[in-house]
């Protein structure tokens, strides 16, 4: 109750957070992602990943996945705006959707020799990480699945020697016969 | 005519398809100031006559302009303005708009596109500063975009949720010449198609709801103004068939007029005791067009906390951002209101409510506005009040700035009708009302047109004044001068222990010497008996006026919910003694 000196009412809110995947459809025309980033960090939504591409080249349609967190109402609030911006044809929200399918890309770079680097192919093998770069002392991997199954690829590459990573970010569709 | 003739002639420069576009858009004026990257814009206005452009002082002052152009009528504001500093300085009148949904058309020079991302002299990311406040905005590339670009920047700020846009015209764009089209259906942009007509289902069950209801309240806002005529004709058709008592937000002030039976008054921070009472109070509350904003809510947690609420809206992102609603409905409140009332009227009566009326009647005898009256000095509501009885009848619109003076218009100035009130509500604009004035009074020729100012805001846009001079615009700016920013100064006497931190405007102008070094008329009133001979001398002079009311400098603004309270923890005028005031306001150590 006791709040400082304010012109606005200072609360507290205390609802738990909650990831959610969501597909925005575009009109893939100059500044439509800026609009989408300028969005969140406008209204101070969350980004954990964020992955962009055209689609549908004919008709200049690009698809964004974006995974977020918030509350439920923050959620709902991110949906809606996004909805209502001049470029954006539909918004679906995969996770309370349901079914979906999330997959991410990541390349792995790992340094060593050796025993680790012997452990680390054998890793990959078992994550069906394929080798698309190889030198005396190095392995370039290749790794698709969702975010948890390659983090913890990543996870276990670091004591092996792990140089660096680079990552797609979250590409998600829904399972079953029906478009979005 | 041949289809080769027609091309023939809708062969143009860019600039001309501008001009054109504009004329087809049925715009009569549009308010600018040139430019290096807007010259050729200009010249195709030089040789024409159909649209009339007002030149402004400052490119600010031609956006709030447009804006009071637009509210007074319910057409879009459109604004010319040059690339780099004209695109700045309409940053604010375009977030001021996207605030209180007003449809403004801002048509921007930018230097030419080979240029664009050179650092070019009056360059700037126009498209980049202002995307997060317009609607949606264009940078044009290429000549054959303009006219699809034009019409589509019309279509986006008059449709749905009304808003402003800016289109971006390098300067090569505006010499290349290109095939014209007129403004066709098929520039409806694929992916915009704002939503209006509700759902049958939710009209069903907000009439159900409202029928059974037995302490109900309509709330309105803004979307009943923006809906058009029919909207504020539609909501005293639903007030009458519901016999419900009424309130607004202070942008929905005008919709039920404020001598119907059922008025509240304005609602929240500084709205009537018995509004917010019966806000906190009431089993059923009907939203329509207003969007729960935080200068209505008080705290959230304590907001009508035993009401159900239906909530009518055209934008989905209103719904349940700040309070959360039972019945949603998406869709133009005329038209929501209209099936709404088909309903009511086909399926339900008048719901007997005469304890809640009984119970409102104890709230309004509290007498919340009252004010001590004073022979020796002006009253800001006296004042107020005065020019409200002076003006009554009277084809009057209102326009104001932003602290006091702007909060006591809103008490005691009643508003009878739609489109005549012109505040800055959502951005809280100081310097908003003066301008928006004259674009009122270039709407309006014949009307009187009175900003309600305070000493501090006006001073934001005064230059103004030489626009009102320049094209006859006789409006009047009845400056309530306290010599303080007085809301500043309200809240550090209420919150920071009365150290009156920078809000005391020494070195005021003496503004009726002002008024006459523009060429304007000045008026000076200092004692309540002053007051009536100098109002009727501002409504008589047909020149622009300023009018310095020298009023009491430290009344403050009351009813008031203070910050962190609930609708039903109001500190009334009566009750706003020392002792209480520091108690209401937990955390000051303030006293008044």
């Amino acid at each position: 109750m006791n709040q400082p000196a304010s012109a606005y009412f200072l609360e507290d809110r205390h609802d738990p957070n909650e990831t959610h995947t969501l597909s925005v459809l575009v009109a893939n025309e100059p500044g439509v992602l800026a609009r989408v980033i300028g969005l969140f960090s406008g209204r101070g939504y969350n980004i954990e990943s964020l992955t962009v591409s055209e689609t549908e080249h004919q008709k200049h349609v690009s698809r964004i996945t974006i995974v977020t967190t918030g509350t439920p109402m923050v959620i709902e609030q991110i949906k809606h705006q996004l909805d209502r911006m001049i470029p954006v044809y539909r918004v679906v929200d995969m996770t309370t959707a349901g079914r979906a399918i999330e997959r991410e890309l990541a390349m792995v770079k790992v340094r060593g020799t050796g025993d680790p680097r012997v452990e680390s192919l054998r890793l990959a093998e078992a994550f069906r990480a394929r080798v698309i770069d190889a030198s005396t002392e190095s392995f370039v991997f290749e790794i698709t699945g969702n975010t948890a199954k390659i983090d913890q690829f990543i996870d276990l590459m670091k004591p092996l020697g792990l140089v660096e990573v680079s990552r797609t970010g979250v590409a998600a569709i829904s399972r079953g016969p029906e478009g979005m | 005519m041949s289809d080769k003739k027609v091309n023939e002639q809708n062969q143009m420069s860019g600039a001309a398809m501008v001009v054109r576009a504009l004329k087809d858009h049925g715009v009569k004026h549009i308010f600018g100031y040139p430019g290096g990257a807007v010259l050729p814009i200009y010249d195709e206005i030089f040789q024409q006559s159909d649209v009339e452009h007002i030149l402004v002082r400052h490119e600010q002052g031609a956006g709030h302009a447009a804006e009071g152009y637009a509210r007074s009528t319910g057409l879009p504001g459109v604004v010319l303005v040059t690339s780099g500093p004209g695109a700045t300085n309409m940053v604010t009148p375009l977030t001021d708009a996207l605030m209180d949904s007003i449809p403004l058309v801002c048509i921007t020079g930018q230097v030419p596109t080979h240029l664009i991302g050179n650092d070019a002299f009056q360059e700037c990311d126009t498209v980049g500063i202002t995307r997060p406040c317009t609607k949606h905005n264009w940078l044009v590339r290429d000549v054959e975009d303009l006219p699809r670009v034009l019409h589509e920047a019309f279509y986006v700020a008059t449709t749905g949720r009304p808003g402003p846009v800016v289109v971006d015209i390098p300067k090569d764009v505006q010499f290349a010449l290109g095939q014209y089209q007129p403004p066709r259906k098929s520039d409806v942009h694929v992916s915009y198609a704002p939503r209006v007509k509700g759902d049958a289902l939710q009209i069903r069950k907000a009439v159900s709801l409202l029928a059974g209801a037995k302490r109900p309240v309509i709330y309105t806002g803004g979307g009943v103004i923006n809906s058009g005529r029919e909207g504020a004709k539609l909501l005293r058709e639903l007030v009458q068939a519901t016999g419900f008592p009424i309130t607004s937000t202070l942008m929905g002030l005008g919709a039920y007029p404020a001598s119907g039976p059922n008025w509240l008054g304005m609602l929240g921070m500084h709205g009537t005791y018995e509004a917010n009472m019966a806000m906190h109070g009431c089993d059923v509350m009907l939203c329509i067009g207003a969007r729960f904003d935080d200068r209505i809510t008080g705290r959230t947690d304590a907001f009508s906390p035993g009401s159900k609420k239906i909530h009518i809206d055209i934008d989905p992102s209103s719904i349940n951002k700040n309070i959360r609603v039972d019945i949603p409905i998406i869709g133009d409140a005329a038209n929501v209101m209209g099936d709404l009332l088909q309903v009511f009227k086909a399926e339900a009566k008048k719901p007997d409510i005469k304890p809640w009326w009984n119970q409102i009647a104890q709230w309004k005898a509290r007498n919340s506005l009252a004010y001590k009256q004073s022979n020796e000095v002006i009253l800001p509501q006296h004042a107020i009040q005065m020019l409200f009885e002076m003006t009554r009848g009277k084809d009057t619109y209102i326009t104001t700035e932003v602290g006091q003076h702007q909060m006591w218009a809103a008490q005691f100035y009643g508003f009878e009708e739609p489109h005549r009130w012109m505040t800055s509500g959502g951005l809280g604009t100081m310097g908003y009302g003066l301008p928006a004035a004259l674009g009122v009074q270039v709407a309006h020729p014949d009307s009187l047109v009175i900003d309600i100012a305070g000493d501090a805001s006006v001073q934001m846009t005064m230059q103004e004044i030489s626009t009102a001079v320049q094209f006859e615009l006789p409006i009047k700016i009845f400056i309530l001068n306290n010599q303080y920013m007085g809301m500043v100064r309200q809240w550090q006497q209420l919150l920071h222990g009365n150290r009156l931190s920078h809000s005391y405007s020494e070195a005021l102008p003496d503004f009726v010497k002002l008024a006459d070094a523009y060429g304007a008329h000045g008026i000076q009133a200092t004692k309540p008996s002053d007051l009536e001979g100098a109002i009727k001398e501002m409504i008589q002079v047909k020149k622009p006026v300023l009018f310095d009311c020298r009023v009491a400098a430290l009344e403050n603004c009351f009813p008031m919910i203070p910050s962190g309270k609930a609708h039903n923890e109001m500190l009334l005028p009566a009750e706003a003694t020392d002792e209480a005031t520091a108690k209401a306001f937990a955390g000051g150590k303030a006293l008044v």
